[in-house]
C-alpha cells in the first residue's frame, strides 16, 4: 500500500508545487503591472511635458540668436553701405579717382571700422577703374561686363554675393552710384570674406551648431563650419520661396542624407537676397534633455528593479505562507480522518471484545461447574482429582485474564470522540501505560510511573488525551525497542501548567530532526512502518487544547517529551469538591 | 425450601444452562428465559419469582426495556443487571430505573449468589413490611 502511494503522492506534490509557482507568477506579474503601469505613465508624462517645455525654450533661444546675428549682419552691411555713401557724396568724382586720396581714405576706413574694406574703387560709366586703392593690381581694370557692375548701374547702390572675380578670392562688392557732370559713376568697396565671414562664424552652439549665409541661387556666402549642399533639401526649398516678410524666423527639423535630424532656423536677409541659416544636430540642441531622459531612465530602471525585487519576495513570501497554511489545513484534514479511523477502529474493537466476552463468560461458567460437579461424592476418591482442579483453576485464571484484556480494549475504545469530559490524569495515564505494559515486557522495557496523586481533575478530550500519550509512549517503546531500557512517565503541577513528561533512555533523535519531527509526514521509519502524523497529530491535538509540546533528546542519553497545559485553561468546575459526577 | 426463587434472563443459551445448573446446586430455585418477551410472559404465570438475574444486551427487547416493565407490572422483584463492560453505562442507567444491583460478565457464581440473596432478602423485607402495613391496617379498623 505504501508502495502505491508513493508516486500518486509525489504527482501531487508537484502538482501542488506547479500550483504555487503558477500562483508566485500570478501575484509577481499582478504587482509588476499595478506599479509599472502608473510609473510608466507618469513618467511619460513627465518627460513628454519637460521634453515640450524644453524644445520650446531652446528653440525660442535659437531663434533670438539668429534673430540677433541677422540684425547684426543687416547693420554691418548697412554700416558699410554708409560708410561708402558718405565718401561719394563728401567727395568729387575727380578727387576720388586720385588713388593717393582714396588709399587715405581706406586707411581711414580701415582705422574707424576694422579691417572690413580690403580695397577701394572708382569706376567710371564705362566700366573702367578710374582710381583704386588696395593690395592688388587693379587700376584700369575693366568692369564693363561684370554682372556686379550692370547691377549696381542699374540702382543706387548695390551689394553683390560673394564671388571670386579678377582677383581669384571669394569677396563681395559693396557699391555706391552717383553722379558728375551728368554721368554715373561708382565708389566700390570690396568687404574681406574672412572678416565678414567671422561675423558668421563666430555663431556657434553646442558641439554641432553652426550658421552659415547662402544667396538665392543656393551658393554659400561664408565658410560654414561642416560640409552643406545647398542644393539639397531643406535649403532647396526655402530658397525658392517669394516675397518672404522682413524677419521672419523660421524653425523646423529635418533628417538629412545621412540619417541624422537636425534642426534649423533661418531668416532673410539683405532685403530677402540671403538666407541666414543656422543648424545644429537635434541630439545635441537637445542634450540636455537628453541627459535628463538618461538620468530619468536610470531612475525608472533602478525602480523598475526595486518593484521586480520586491514584487518576488513578497510574491514568495505570501505563497510561503498560503503554503504552511495549506500544510496545516492539510494536516488539520489529516487528523479528522486519523480520528475518525481511531473511532472505527474503536468501534470494531469493541464489538469484536463483547462478542468474545460471551463466549468466554460461558467457557468460565462451564469449567466453574465442573468444579461444582467435582464436589460431589463420585469424584472424591478420583485419582485425577488433584489434576482436575489444578485445570480448572487454569481456566478459570486465563478466562479472567481474557477478562481482563476484552475489558481493557473495551475502556480504551469506549469513548473516541472529542467529547470534553472530566479526567483524572492519573488515571488515564495509568490505563495508558497499563495498555502498553506487554509491549513494555516483550520490548524488556522498564516503566517507571511517577504521578502526582493531588492533581486537580480536568476538562479535556479522553479520547485526544488518550491518543497524545500512547503515540508518545509506543515512540519511546520504539525508540527503545532494540537494547531495552527505562521509561519514564511524570506528571506534575508546575507553575499553573499540568506537565506530563515521557522520557525514554533510547538512542536520542540528532540534532538535524529535532526541528521537523512535529512536520507532518517526517518519519525515521522504514517505508511502510510508519506515517510520521503521529507527532504532528500531537502537537496539532496539544496545540489545539491550548497546551505546548516540547522536546528534549542527548544522542545516547534519550529523549524526553514534555506537554505543558495551562491548568487555567483545562481545570474542571468544582474539582475541588473531589471526583464524582 | 429453596434460598430463593430466581429467573435467569439471557439470549445465550449456553451461559443460562450452566448458570441453571450452578445456581441449582447452590439451593435457588431457579426458572429461566431466552427473551425479554419470554421472561415478562413467564412473570405473568409465575407469581413466585423473587430476583431476576437480566441480561442488558439481548436482540429484541433489550434489558432496560425489560427492566421497565417488570418494574411497572411487578415492582416487587429485584432485579440484578448482567452486563458485558461495553454496557456499563445502561447497567447504570438500569439502576436509576430501579434494579438492585449489576455484575459484570463473566462473573464470580458466589458474587452472584450473595447478590440474590441480598436482593431476595430485600424483596422479603418489602413483603413483609407490606403486610405488617395490612395488618396494622385491619387492626386500626377494628380498633
Amino acid at each position: 500500500m505504501p508502495l502505491r502511494n508513493q508516486p500518486s503522492q509525489r504527482d501531487q506534490n508537484s502538482e501542488t508545487k506547479g500550483y504555487y509557482r503558477s500562483l508566485t507568477r500570478n501575484m509577481v506579474l499582478t504587482i509588476i503591472l499595478v506599479s509599472f503601469i502608473p510609473y510608466f505613465i507618469v513618467t511619460a508624462i513627465l518627460l513628454q511635458q519637460f521634453h515640450a517645455s524644453h524644445r520650446e525654450k531652446v528653440i525660442a533661444h535659437l531663434e533670438s540668436l539668429v534673430k540677433k546675428h541677422k540684425q547684426n549682419i543687416d547693420a554691418f552691411l548697412k554700416e558699410k553701405l554708409g560708410n561708402l555713401s558718405l565718401l561719394a557724396k563728401t567727395y568729387s568724382y575727380e578727387e576720388l579717382a586720385s588713388d593717393e586720396f582714396l588709399r587715405d581714405r581706406l586707411e581711414m576706413l580701415q582705422q574707424t571700422y576694422g579691417p572690413f574694406f580690403v580695397d577701394l574703387g572708382v569706376i567710371n560709366a564705362r566700366g573702367i577703374q578710374m582710381g583704386y586703392a588696395g593690395p592688388f593690381q587693379l587700376v584700369k581694370a575693366s568692369y564693363g561686363d561684370a554682372e556686379w557692375f550692370r547691377n549696381a548701374m542699374s540702382r543706387e547702390y548695390y551689394i553683390s554675393d560673394v564671388f571670386s572675380g579678377l582677383r581669384g578670392l571669394p569677396h563681395f562688392i559693396i557699391a555706391v552710384r552717383d553722379n558728375w557732370e551728368g554721368d554715373p559713376w561708382i565708389l566700390r568697396g570690396t568687404i574681406d570674406f574672412v572678416a565678414f565671414n567671422r561675423l558668421v562664424e563666430n555663431i556657434r552652439i553646442g558641439q554641432t551648431g553652426f550658421a552659415f549665409i547662402l544667396n538665392r541661387k543656393g551658393e554659400l556666402q561664408t565658410k560654414p563650419s561642416y560640409p552643406v549642399h545647398p542644393d539639397h533639401e531643406p535649403y532647396a526649398a526655402i530658397l525658392k520661396e517669394e516675397n518672404v516678410p522682413e524677419g521672419l524666423i523660421r524653425d523646423f527639423e529635418w533628417t538629412d542624407e545621412s540619417g541624422v535630424k537636425q534642426i534649423y532656423v533661418t531668416a532673410f536677409l539683405k532685403g530677402g537676397d540671403w538666407l541666414l541659416v543656422f543648424q545644429q544636430k537635434v541630439s545635441d540642441a537637445f542634450s540636455d534633455f537628453e541627459r535628463a531622459l538618461r538620468v530619468t531612465m536610470g531612475v525608472l530602471a533602478l525602480g523598475l528593479l526595486v518593484i521586480l525585487t520586491t514584487a518576488f519576495l513578497l510574491s514568495r513570501r505570501m505563497v510561503g505562507r498560503i503554503a504552511r497554511a495549506d500544510r496545516e489545513k492539510h494536516m488539520m484534514n489529516e487528523q479528522v480522518v486519523e480520528t475518525g479511523k481511531l473511532a472505527s477502529v474503536g468501534e470494531l474493537a469493541a464489538g469484536i471484545a463483547h462478542e468474545i466476552n460471551n463466549p468466554v463468560a460461558i467457557m468460565v461458567e462451564e469449567a466453574g461447574w465442573i468444579g461444582d460437579l467435582l464436589e460431589e461424592e463420585d469424584f472424591k476418591d478420583g485419582e485425577n482429582l488433584k489434576e482436575f482442579r489444578r485445570a480448572l483453576a487454569q481456566i478459570s485464571t486465563q478466562g479472567k485474564r481474557c477478562k481482563e484484556i476484552t475489558h481493557k480494549l473495551l475502556s480504551f475504545a469506549r469513548r473516541t470522540d472529542e467529547r470534553v469530559q472530566e479526567l483524572d490524569i492519573e488515571e488515564i495515564i495509568q490505563d495508558i501505560v497499563a495498555l502498553s505494559a506487554q509491549r513494555a515486557k516483550y520490548s524488556n522495557v522498564t516503566v517507571n510511573l511517577n504521578l502526582a496523586e493531588d492533581l486537580p481533575r480536568v476538562r479535556l478530550s479522553q479520547a485526544e488525551l488518550q491518543q497524545v500519550l500512547l503515540n508518545l509512549i509506543n515512540n519511546a517503546l520504539d525508540a527503545m525497542e532494540k537494547e531495552g531500557g527505562t521509561l519514564e512517565v511524570n506528571s506534575r503541577e508546575e507553575e499553573g501548567n499540568l506537565v506530563i513528561e515521557i522520557a525514554d533512555n533510547g538512542p536520542g533523535i540528532p540534532a538535524a530532526n529535532l526541528g521537523r519531527i512535529f512536520d507532518p509526514f517526517f518519519t525515521t521509519k522504514p517505508v511502510g512502518k510508519g506515517t510520521g502524523l503521529g507527532l504532528s497529530i500531537c502537537y496539532g491535538i496539544v496545540k489545539k487544547l491550548g497546551g505546548e509540546i516540547e522536546v528534549a533528546s542527548t544522542i545516547g542519553v534519550g529523549t524526553t517529551f514534555r506537554i505543558k497545559m495551562p491548568l487555567e485553561k483545562i481545570k474542571a468546575q468544582g474539582s475541588a469538591n473531589g471526583k464524582g459526577e | 425450601m429453596a434460598m430463593a426463587k430466581v429467573m435467569l434472563v439471557d439470549d445465550e443459551v449456553p451461559f443460562v444452562e450452566t448458570m441453571t445448573k450452578r445456581l441449582t446446586k447452590r439451593d435457588l430455585e431457579v426458572t429461566t428465559a431466552f427473551s425479554g418477551k419470554q421472561a415478562l410472559d413467564a412473570l405473568a404465570k409465575d407469581q413466585g419469582v423473587e430476583v431476576v438475574i437480566l441480561d442488558v444486551k439481548m436482540p429484541g427487547m433489550d434489558g432496560i426495556d425489560v427492566l421497565r416493565e417488570i418494574k411497572r407490572l411487578h415492582p416487587l422483584i429485584e432485579v440484578v443487571m448482567l452486563t458485558g463492560h461495553a454496557t456499563v453505562e445502561s447497567a447504570i442507567e438500569g439502576m436509576k430505573l430501579g434494579a438492585f444491583d449489576y455484575l459484570m460478565k463473566p462473573c464470580d457464581v458466589d458474587v452472584l449468589l450473595g447478590k440474590v440473596q441480598e436482593a431476595a432478602g430485600k424483596k422479603r423485607q418489602h413483603e413483609n413490611k407490606i403486610v405488617e402495613a395490612r395488618l396494622k391496617e385491619i387492626t386500626t379498623r377494628r380498633g
